[in-house]
């Protein structure tokens, strides 16, 4: 009882009071990510309804909502939102097709299994600009191994990165090779927590290997491959350092995503206050996307639990 | 290991295959660290040279440049770049894990009003592409003269660092038995003591693995160093992309050299966490 007196007659009382334990121990990171993020991003909205260019000590103006109606009625930001939703597709479905495959590989023991599967999840936690180096010194025309490769079948000189459509499989493929062992440890996931007398059930009553997958495997992994494809979206979305090595958006404008033409439009063309509008409508896409994400998240905790 | 008993056992076809097709996916990485080794004229020959005589002439060339007057040589900033990218990464991951195992615990323990709200506003900082927030971030830096400075880019990495702690720690709080601590509350324990003498101790392993997991994440970042630190304080990506910038012939051996050298802690990290990597790679969303 005389801890309780001496407490509430502290100075610090109020603090110590376990109604304000949560609010507290929150407070520091709210703090740092209010001042890191939420303020810059409070800080944009305001500027994107001015004219400003950060290069120029003008006084900015004030313009409405006139650099939104710019940004949706550009050509430019459609064409790269559109090489942006290309890229993210065809990556996430090799690295959806790779990922499976090398799931089915790893999930059975093996001597070395361990080791084996280390080099497969190598790429994954290696640095975007690391990965960006392997594959630009990959594709050089002259000494590179895929152009060696490919002139072992034919005489020309093979510049993958020239034409617009050879460059973007070359983004793609470079970030499918990095990302698709994170689809790989989703679906290792969804395999393991099948129950195992499923199968013997299914040996004894000779169901193909199709329906077996359709109706035994493919339930218990279909919520984790949502979960990757999502996930994976959000990421490739963001692609920025590899295009930045391997193509820096080239040839001509075929491979800018829409981060690299932020980046263009920020800080090379100082269009300060429209890059900051542009960045918040692909704000809004993003927040979408992880409200789907966390829904799904959600959705399969509940699925566990009954 | 329950695991361990719910997958069969492969045959041998089985185990060749993977074998192989284990080390064909790894062969780039492979391929950088052999021309690493190798001598200019090695690094660029064709057909590729699988065997060569080794050299370790890229890796003195990554801290040493010949200077051009002849036998002397002056030291690169590589060095210097190194040491950058282990500071700064080591400070904003500590930071940012004590930050943010504090409020992982609020968030587990002591709901707030709105509890799932914050979570998910501390998740899309996290999700949001970096390019949206450092325009704001660089007018911001360049006012407060924090651009270029070491607590610049380590109070940036530090907020970085806190959505990701915050997630995968509260996984971890989250999966502990809450009744052993209100046994220990019954026997008089202050919430002080069922913090750090019952919670904490009962999730070192996962503190361990969400330190290190920041630690490769900034480690790896180029966006906002790319932007936000200067000459003294630049990161080895930062300085890596660099070094592929320069227009004439870009030198490959010395860059897979830097890479090998950016390589070692990952291989290191990747073997100790394999079983925590897919907590740490979903943020803690997803955990088996």
């Amino acid at each position: 009882m005389t801890g309780v007196a001496t407490s509430k007659s502290s100075p610090w009382s109020w603090l110590t009071d376990p109604k304000r334990r949560g609010p507290l121990l929150v407070a520091p990171a709210i703090i740092v990510l209010f001042v890191m993020n939420i303020f810059p991003l409070l800080w944009s909205f305001g500027l994107s309804f001015f004219n400003y260019r950060a290069n120029r000590l003008n006084v900015p103006e004030f313009v409405g909502l006139r650099n939104f109606e710019r940004i949706l009625t550009d050509d430019k930001v459609w064409d790269r939102f559109q090489t942006t939703a290309l890229i993210v597709g065809s990556s996430v479905v090799l690295q959806l097709i790779i990922g499976f495959a090398l799931a089915m590989l790893f999930a059975k023991h093996f001597p070395m299994r361990r080791m084996v599967m280390m080099l497969v999840l190598t790429p994954m936690m290696l640095s975007f600009v690391s990965v960006g180096v392997f594959f630009k010194f990959y594709y050089e025309p002259t000494f590179g191994l895929l152009s060696w490769v490919v002139n072992l079948f034919s005489d020309e000189t093979f510049v993958l990165l020239a034409t617009p459509a050879g460059a973007i499989a070359g983004i793609v493929l470079a970030d499918a090779w990095m990302w698709s062992p994170f689809v790989m440890l989703l679906v290792l996931a969804g395999l393991v927590s099948v129950p195992k007398y499923l199968y013997e059930a299914a040996e004894i009553d000779r169901v193909s290997a199709w329906r077996r997958f359709r109706t035994i495997t493919f339930p218990y992994i279909k919520s984790l491959l949502l979960l990757a494809v999502l996930f994976r979206t959000i990421e490739t979305f963001k692609l920025f350092d590899i295009v930045y090595i391997i193509t820096n958006g080239g040839p001509g404008s075929s491979t800018e995503t829409i981060a690299v033409f932020v980046y263009r439009m920020a800080f090379q063309n100082f269009r300060t206050s429209q890059s900051a509008a542009l960045g918040y409508i692909i704000l809004f896409i993003v927040i979408v996307l992880t409200n789907l994400y966390l829904y799904s998240v959600n959705r399969r905790a509940e699925e566990e639990a009954l | 290991m329950a695991r361990q008993r719910e997958i069969g056992k492969a045959g041998w076809w089985h185990t060749l295959g993977a074998t192989v097709i284990g080390l064909f996916y790894f062969f780039p990485v492979l391929w950088i660290i052999l021309t690493a080794f190798k001598t200019r004229t090695d690094a660029l020959a064709i057909p590729p040279k699988l065997f060569f005589t080794p050299t370790l002439e890229n890796f003195k060339g990554v801290f040493f440049r010949s200077s051009v007057s002849g036998d002397s040589s002056e030291a690169t900033n590589f060095g210097l770049y190194f040491f950058n990218s282990i500071f700064v990464a080591g400070t904003a991951v500590l930071i940012a894990v004590i930050i943010g195992t504090l409020a992982a615990y609020a968030f587990s323990r002591h709901p707030l009003r709105g509890n799932d709200t914050y979570l998910f506003i501390i998740l899309t900082t996290r999700m949001m592409p970096p390019i949206v927030v450092i325009i704001p971030i660089f007018l911001m830096f360049r006012v407060t003269g924090l651009a270029g400075s070491y607590w610049g880019i380590i109070l940036l990495y530090t907020a970085f660092n806190i959505p990701f702690s915050v997630w995968l720690v509260k996984s971890f709080f989250d999966e502990l038995n809450p009744e052993i601590e209100d046994a220990a509350r019954m026997d008089g324990s202050t919430d002080w003591r069922v913090f750090f003498g019952i919670c904490l101790p009962q999730i070192v392993a996962g503190l361990a693995a969400t330190f290190v997991f920041g630690l490769i994440l900034t480690w790896n970042e180029f966006l906002f160093a790319l932007l936000l630190t200067g000459v003294e304080t630049r990161t080895v990506p930062v300085a890596m992309a660099r070094t592929i910038g320069g227009e004439v012939g870009v030198d490959y051996g010395l860059l897979a050299a830097i890479v090998t050298l950016f390589l070692i802690p990952i291989f290191f990290v990747t073997f100790m966490l394999q079983n925590q990597l897919l907590r740490g790679v979903t943020f803690g969303t997803v955990k088996k």
